[in-house]
Formats: structure tokens, C-alpha cells, sequence
């Protein structure tokens, strides 16, 4: 069988991973000042998930996805203009500690060498396990919108439940669509409004994003969405899949039928990468994660390796693709390179783009009870280990997360804990009455998803490259 | 705890693996008064990473007493540590894919034999078919170990450590040993351990640091050849059952399960990059290929298997691959097992026991001198 | 049920559980199933609990198909192509 030919260079400058609106702000910058930079894209396109498709979408989407969607698509034309070398379906796996990066790409896996590295892969869902939550018919309200975004699909049938500004963004996109959600339950506790207010003069200061969020709401009020609030005690019922959500809103049980259930509770960090490179992390009490610990440009605990976007820690679309910059500047000014923007400006429109985020954190962090499920409920959906196993295991003796892995397999699945993790952190914390920090998080290794065998059979690390 | 406690035993281990857990376990069992120092927590390196083999095939002869004694301990275990530990009996299987190999595997066992083993056998084309029917049309026979087995590493590693609990140790995790000294005051013996929590006093001290172990010798005068090493280790997503025996290779690294949930461990020895000072492994993908191509070699059935994650541990290896088993050479009351050269898990129960035996009664009817600490220092150096 | 707003200009062939079905070129296996109303993409290999598609953004691994007889495949990852072949997962199914 003759060796694929590597699609990439087999060295670089700076190598990117992800094509969200960091990495690809971040591959114009770096492009544009002669590094030899080189992005490397799970997907089929450029855009992330938030720009999921943005080259390619439609009229009808536009229109239900507004301005803030379609403004990705200038990112992804100033990537595709640049001399950056764009990688699609090019799905990293491993990482060395001397940035040799592993990845495969349609079924081969080739090598790139970089002199640094931004890890721009983004947020996952926090996870919410309810009752029947891993039953056909329940997906992340992420997904719901991942559906219009790649293929114009709205569900017709579905209760959207939940915390955060994506509930209410996805709600009203639904309505816009023509097919406005069966229910909105919101288990945002009551008085959070209260708890937010000191926070009122920052979120008066990101005002558009105020006055976005209100429009929302408003949009899917006038809808008649049927609207629950500080609903709690949440479950999904159905035999072999979903048929709809039961739960508790303003002390009255509720049962609202509907085929599709859609759940969010925020996002958070993904951290698969500035794991497995052994970056240092610290609990974000107002974030409810763990973020990497990084300089002012996104520079982490380990030297030439930078994160920019949301994978730093959430703060939205605006602020990845100025930290994108920010980061691929860092590294242009360390080979020499001038930067094309002045950093002290990018990084004021950062701290005016975080204007809002103290009072939105406030406001939607999650109820306590969303990472502290009741005993029956499944937490680690690939391995379906229950929180009261992971409970069992601390009794005996199991300290932390990797203990508890190794013990029980949650986290051994094939999602490698991108679902479980924070959930397994925060049980095993609680039960142990010990700091998040100190609890710490399950060790990342590789593949950083799953490898054929016969791929790395015929992985040719040293193959050389074409002039 | 208030900072430097004083802390008095009968016996201090250090070391938390499966031959620390072990020998606290038997010693407690036997009324002494045992404490447990982990620098890390329990079962953080080798023994908890490992393949989970509970093998006496193939093994060096020197190892083969304590190897039977253990593989006796093994199947009582369920009882011994009141959790089954993942442990199951299956054959261990060490295939020849040549002719050659064959005749070198066939030899092995009749030597045995004239040892008075008789664990091992060997077995034609048609018997290894018959027990591994997914094998290579190009596996020529093999030899086996029929009532052997695997574990779930950590799984007995922590039982072991609960069990010793049970019968009255205290284990200290997260505690780094920084100072092992005689107390010179006293007219007895007594051995002063400190950390930066505690001093721990006792008049024996058993080294099973692993890895560390020889860093541990050499500030007690005892100068040892060990290495660490990183031996790569990788597990897949279910497949359809096809083999319940443990299988290896006797020409190339090879450790090949399929577990009860149908994932399957292969592993072998062949090495990552190891950094005992820092904790770290990490995985060299260009020989973990060859790992990946000896599996589907022998296994064809692999090549739609997908490797979900791959891990190494650090491990202490010696010159001649078998351990350090025995009294210190040159400290009365100070004792070693360590060393076990990617091999240790199934000897853990029977060490453990082993040296309990010794430490509680000063002696053993155990020849231990194939392991003793200075074998290699009475090898001239020029 | 799932509904599509855009015209749909070209399409592409497949089968699911020896069901032949139609949808949009460019749809993902997981988008496509689920505008034709195929929710049970395959059981929890633990419980053999029926599962579906869940983020759609190749994080969860929920969605694991298998396509032209290769299992462990991510529907929401791989773009249906003109003659694909998919099944649920085949084994597993008792958790043993």
C-alpha cells in the first residue's frame, strides 16, 4: 500500500487547533505577519461551533440566525484569503511534550512539528444529568442548534430546560424558525436577579448584550411559549425514549409532553488538551470550572503553548477571535515579527467585551443540585455509572477523580470525560468536603479520541515530506 | 495533624504499590503494629496501570517458588481481602510464530519439568486453536500456563491497602519520605522516618518504592543498578467476545486481554519516556505502533478494534529483570522488594506475605538469595 | 418531529437498518436520521439502554454507528455519502 503523501507541512511556526472564531482570527493574524502557520480542523469547514457552517449557509438560515452568526463568515473569508494552511478533518490525537502534534485525517495519521501551539478547541456543555437523560430524544440544546446551523433541521416537539443566554438565544431562533419550543423551563434559582445586581454596572457597560438578551426573551414571551420558572427536580420520561419532561415549578409538579427534550445549564472549557499537555488549571468559583491558568495573551504553564477563546475560560464569540489575535501577536513578537495591532488596544476591547460576563455569571450559574445529582441518576454516560456508585467509591477510600476512574470506568469510555468530568469532580468534592482545586480533574491521555488500531499500525511518524 | 507528629510502629513500609499494601496487610495480619507511607495515593504507578496479568508462565526459575506461592494466595484472594478484585482464572498463553520459537518455548518446559514444575504446557497448533480459535492461521503452537488469570490492578491494589486497614495499619498518602535515619540515642535499633508531616519510628523498615526504590538504597549506603522505566500500555473499545486467556509472544513484546466487558488491554513492555522525578510518562507512538501491529499480526480480528486510550506507568527495572527480594545488605532491620521489572503484579500476595514472615519472626524458609540487594556490587566494576 | 426550512436541491441515498432513505447531499448521518424520524441509534453496551444522538458536535460519542460495516462511527461526524450503509452498533448488545 503506498504511504499517503502528508497534506500538511511536517514543521511549522505556530500550529492552531480549531477553527472557532479564535483560531481562525488567530491563523489571519499570524499568517499576515509570515509565520509559517498551519490550522488544524476537526470539522468539515471553518467556523467552530458557533459559526458551525457559516461558508455554507442559507438564506432561510441567515434569517433565522441573525447578524451575530453571519458576522463568523468574515472570519472564515480572512482565513481562507490568508496563507495559513487550513486542515479540515484533521482530528489531533496527541500532542508530545515538545509539540510534535499527532493527527489523522481521513483514516491516515501524519506528524507536525510546532515551534508554539494555541489550543483554540473551545467550550462543551456542562453537564446536566437528570433522571432519563440519556434516552433517545434528549440532547443538548447545543445540538438543537448545531441542527439548523449544518442542516436548517428545528425540531417541532421540543421543551427546551435549563440555565443560560443559549436557552433563550435557541428559543427564540425556534420561534423565528416557525417552530417555537413546546415549553421553556428555566431552573435559574429564584432572587439570582438580586444576587446579580452589584454586577449592574458592568452588565450596563455591555449593554448590547443587555439589550440582546431582553429582545430574546421578549421574542419568545410574545410567542406564547409557555415559560416555567425555578423548576427543579427535573426528569425525563418515556419508556424507551423521550415523551417528555416532569418537574417542579414554583413548588407545583408539572408534566409537559413533548418528544424532544433539549438541555443546557452553560458551557465550559474544554480541556482535553491543556490536560494531556499538563498545563496547570485552577477552579473558577464564578465560572463553575476549571479554566487554564494563562498570562494576559493566553500564554499557559507550559511554555510556547497558548490558549485563546473560550477553552481560556467563557466569554463568547467576540472575545476568542480578539484573544486569538492577542495570542498569535504574543507569538509573532517572540520570532521577531512585528505584531499588526497594538496589544494594549486589543486587549481594552477584551476587558469591555467582559463587561457583562460578572453579571451573567451571576445570574445563570448553575443550581447547586445540577452537579449534585441524586444518587440514581447516571453520570457517566458512556460506562453508565451512577452518582451514587461515585459516592460509594469516596466512602471507601477512592481521593479523587482518577481513583475513582480507575475503580468504577467512569470517565474510561470513549468520550474520555468530556461529558462526565466536571460532574464526577463536583460529586467526588461535595462527598469528601475538599476544594475543587484540590479534588483536581481525570488525567488526560492519548489517543485524544479514538484511533484504529490499523491506523497506528500504519502511522509512519518519519515520513518525509514533499518539497 | 498537627505538623511533625511522632508516630511509633513495629514496621514502617514505604510505598504504596501492591508489594507495600501486601506485606502491611500480612504484617498487620500477624498482630504488628504497621504503618504505610505513600508518597503519591495508593496504587499511583505501576501497580495500579498495570496489564492486570496474574502470570507464573514464562517466568525467570528464580522467581518460580514465590510465583507458585502467590498463584495459591491469588485464588483464596476473594476471601483474603473480602472484594473479588476483578480477578478471574484463565490460561496465560505465550504463542510461537515460528518454528524456532517453538523449540525454544518446547525446551523451557521440559527443563521445567525436570524442576519439578508442572504448571506449564505445551501446546501443538490444534491445541492452541482450540483455546484461542481467533489466533493467526500463522501461530505455530505455544505453551501455557492453564490456571493462571488476570486482575483489575487498581481494583486489588486498593482492596489490598483497605484490607491492611481492616486489620489495623494506618496508611499515610501524599507524604514524601525525606529522611530515613538511625536513631542513635536509643539502645535498641530504631529507625526514624520523616516526612513533612511526621516522624515515624520503627525498628524495621521495608523499601517498596518502586521506581524510587533504589534513590531510597542508595541514601542508606546501598548502591543499585535500577532503572525507570515506562512500559506503554493501551485498551480498546468493546469487541465481541473472542478470547478469555491472556496471551503473549514468545519472539516480540506482547500482552494481549480481552476483559470480561470485551475491551481489550494490549500492552508488553515495550517503553515510553519516563520521568520518576516528576511523575511523568509519556507514550512513544513509533514503538506503541509496533505494539499495534504485533496485536493484529496475531489477532486479525483487531484491525477494526479502536484504541480508545493509551497510558504508561513508571517502573523500576533491573539489569538481570528479576527483583530485589530480601534483608538489606548492610542495615539490621531494613528490608527491600522492589525492582520487579514489569513483572510484580502476580508476585505482590506472595511477596507481601514472604516478607511479612521475615520481618515478624527475623527469618524465612524462603530462598531469597537470587534477590538479595548486592548481587550486582559483587560484580567487578573495571 | 424534525422539519427542514430550506429547500432541499440535491439529495443522496443510504440505508438504515436495511431501510432505504433519502436526505439532503451534505447532511450529516446524525441530522439525517434524525429529519427521518430514526431516533435508537444503538444500545449502552453496560445496560443495553437504547441511545441517540446527544451534542452533535462529536464530543459525547452517543451517536457510535456503524457505517459500511466499519462500527464506531460518530453520525454526527461523517457526512452521509450516495449508497452508505448504516446499522446500530451489532454488538454489546447484552453488555457482555
Amino acid at each position: 500500500m503506498t504511504p499517503k503523501t502528508n497534506p500538511g507541512p511536517h514543521s511549522c511556526d505556530l500550529a492552531i487547533i480549531g477553527a472557532g472564531p479564535a483560531g481562525m482570527a488567530a491563523a489571519a493574524t499570524a499568517a499576515q505577519v509570515g509565520l509559517k502557520t498551519v490550522i488544524l480542523d476537526e470539522g468539515d469547514r471553518p467556523g467552530g461551533q458557533i459559526y458551525r457552517d457559516v461558508e455554507q449557509t442559507t438564506a432561510q438560515r441567515k434569517q433565522v440566525l441573525g447578524s451575530d452568526y453571519t458576522a463568523g463568515g468574515a472570519l472564515a473569508a480572512a482565513l481562507r484569503a490568508s496563507d495559513a494552511v487550513y486542515l479540515p478533518r484533521s482530528t489531533v490525537w496527541n500532542i508530545s511534550s515538545k509539540r510534535l502534534i499527532d493527527y489523522s485525517l481521513d483514516g491516515t495519521s501524519f506528524q507536525l512539528q510546532a515551534s508554539a501551539i494555541i489550543v483554540a478547541t473551545g467550550a462543551v456543555e456542562r453537564p446536566f444529568p437528570i433522571p432519563g437523560w440519556t434516552k433517545p430524544g434528549v440532547t443538548t440544546v447545543g445540538a438543537l442548534q448545531i441542527l439548523f446551523k449544518s442542516s436548517g433541521i428545528v425540531e417541532e416537539d421540543a421543551i427546551l430546560a435549563g440555565s443560560g443566554p443559549l436557552l433563550w438565544l435557541v428559543a427564540s431562533q425556534m420561534v423565528a424558525a416557525g417552530s417555537p419550543p413546546v415549553a421553556v423551563v428555566e431552573t435559574t434559582p429564584p432572587r439570582r436577579l438580586q444576587a446579580a445586581l452589584p454586577h449592574i454596572l458592568g452588565a450596563l457597560r455591555g449593554h448590547h448584550y443587555l439589550r440582546k438578551g431582553l429582545s430574546l426573551i421578549r421574542a419568545v414571551r410574545r410567542a406564547k411559549v409557555p415559560v416555567f420558572k425555578d423548576a427543579t427536580n427535573l426528569e425525563v420520561i418515556g419508556d424507551q425514549d423521550a415523551t417528555g419532561l416532569q418537574f417542579i415549578s414554583k413548588g407545583q409538579r408539572r408534566t409537559v409532553s413533548a418528544r424532544h427534550v433539549a438541555l443546557h445549564q452553560g458551557v465550559v472549557p474544554n480541556p482535553q488538551i491543556t490536560r494531556l499537555l499538563g498545563c496547570d488549571h485552577y477552579w473558577d468559583s464564578k465560572q463553575h470550572c476549571f479554566r487554564p491558568v494563562t498570562s494576559a495573551c493566553g500564554l499557559t504553564s507550559v511554555e510556547h503553548v497558548y490558549v485563546a477563546g473560550d477553552g481560556a475560560g467563557i466569554m463568547g464569540a467576540i472575545s476568542a477571535d480578539l484573544q486569538g489575535r492577542l495570542a498569535a501577536q504574543d507569538i509573532a513578537t517572540s520570532m521577531g515579527k512585528s505584531p499588526p495591532e497594538r496589544s494594549d488596544r486589543l486587549a481594552a476591547k477584551l476587558t469591555k467585551d467582559a463587561a457583562i460576563r460578572p453579571f451573567l455569571e451571576a445570574l445563570y450559574a448553575p443550581a447547586p443540585d445540577v452537579m449534585s445529582p441524586a444518587d440514581a441518576v447516571t453520570v457517566c454516560r458512556c460506562e453508565d455509572i451512577t452518582a451514587g456508585a461515585i459516592r460509594d467509591a469516596v466512602d471507601l477510600g477512592a481521593p479523587g477523580p482518577n481513583q475513582v476512574k480507575s475503580y468504577l470506568r467512569s470517565g474510561m469510555g470513549p468520550c474520555q470525560g468530556r461529558v462526565c468530568g466536571l460532574v464526577v469532580a463536583t460529586i467526588i468534592a461535595q462527598r469528601r468536603s475538599v476544594s475543587m482545586d484540590e479534588t483536581g480533574y481525570f488525567r488526560i491521555r492519548p489517543p485524544l479520541k479514538p484511533l484504529t488500531l490499523q491506523e497506528l499500525a500504519r502511522f509512519q511518524p518519519t515520513q518525509e515530506l514533499d518539497p | 495533624m498537627t505538623a511533625h507528629s511522632k508516630i511509633s510502629a513495629d514496621l514502617i513500609v514505604i510505598g504504596g504499590g501492591i508489594h507495600g499494601c501486601s506485606a502491611a496487610m500480612f504484617a498487620a495480619q500477624r498482630g504488628m503494629d504497621v504503618v504505610l507511607i505513600e508518597k503519591d495515593t495508593i496504587g499511583r504507578h505501576a501497580s495500579g496501570v498495570n496489564a492486570g496479568g496474574v502470570r507464573r508462565l514464562g517466568r525467570d526459575f528464580a522467581e518460580l517458588p514465590i510465583s507458585q506461592h502467590s498463584m495459591e494466595l491469588w485464588y483464596t484472594l476473594a476471601d483474603l481481602v473480602e472484594d473479588d478484585c476483578g480477578f478471574q482464572i484463565a490460561p496465560q498463553i505465550k504463542l510461537a510464530e515460528t518454528p524456532q520459537e517453538m523449540a525454544t518455548l518446547t525446551e523451557r518446559v521440559a527443563q521445567l519439568r525436570t524442576l519439578g514444575f508442572e504448571h506449564e504446557v505445551v501446546l501443538d497448533r490444534a491445541e492452541v486453536r482450540r483455546l484461542l480459535p481467533a489466533v493467526s492461521d500463522h501461530i505455530v503452537g505455544g505453551i501455557g500456563s492453564l490456571r493462571d488469570g488476570f486482575a483489575q490492578p487498581y481494583q486489588t491494589t486498593f482492596a489490598i491497602a483497605r484490607r491492611a486497614q481492616h486489620f489495623g495499619a494506618r496508611f499515610f498518602e501524599n507524604e514524601t519520605v525525606q529522611r530515613v535515619e538511625k536513631n542513635a540515642q536509643t539502645s535498641e535499633q530504631i529507625w526514624e522516618v520523616s516526612t513533612d508531616q511526621a516522624t515515624y519510628a520503627a525498628p524495621n523498615v521495608l523499601n517498596c518504592a518502586g521506581a524510587w526504590a533504589g534513590r531510597l538504597a542508595e541514601s542508606l549506603g546501598e548502591t543499585v543498578p535500577i532503572e525507570a522505566v515506562a512500559p506503554m500500555m493501551m485498551v480498546t473499545s468493546r469487541l465481541p467476545p473472542f478470547c478469555d486467556a491472556v496471551v503473549g509472544a514468545a519472539g516480540r513484546p506482547l500482552s494481549f486481554k480481552q476483559m470480561p466487558n470485551g475491551t481489550v488491554v494490549i500492552g508488553g513492555g515495550r517503553l515510553g519516556y519516563a520521568d520518576p522525578s516528576k511523575n511523568l510518562s509519556e507514550m512513544i507512538f513509533p514503538e506503541l505502533r509496533l505494539t499495534a501491529q504485533t496485536a493484529m499480526e496475531i489477532f486479525p480480528i483487531m484491525r477494526n478494534a479502536t484504541i480508545v486510550r493509551s497510558w504508561s506507568g513508571i517502573e523500576g527495572r533491573m539489569p538481570d529483570k528479576i527483583p530485589v527480594i530480601g534483608p538489606s545488605a548492610k542495615h539490621a532491620g531494613l528490608f527491600h522488594a522492589f525492582g520487579f521489572s514489569l513483572h510484580g503484579f502476580q508476585m505482590g500476595l506472595g511477596v507481601g506475605d514472604i516478607m511479612a514472615e521475615l520481618i515478624a519472626n527475623g527469618s524465612t524458609q524462603w530462598q531469597l538469595g537470587a534477590f538479595a540487594i548486592d548481587r550486582f556490587a559483587q560484580r567487578p566494576t573495571f | 418531529m424534525a422539519k427542514r426550512i430550506d429547500g432541499v436541491s440535491e439529495t443522496v441515498s443510504f440505508s438504515f437498518e436495511g431501510q432505504t432513505l433519502e436526505t439532503a447531499k451534505g447532511d450529516s448521518v446524525a441530522a439525517a436520521l434524525a429529519v427521518t424520524g430514526h431516533r435508537h441509534l444503538r444500545n449502552s453496551v453496560v445496560s443495553a439502554e437504547p441511545r441517540g444522538i446527544y451534542c452533535m458536535m462529536g464530543t459525547c460519542f452517543d451517536c457510535l454507528v456503524e457505517v459500511n460495516g466499519v462500527p464506531n462511527v460518530q453520525a454526527c461526524r461523517t457526512t452521509v455519502q450516495d449508497g452508505m450503509v448504516i446499522c446500530r452498533q451489532s454488538y454489546g448488545e447484552s453488555g457482555q
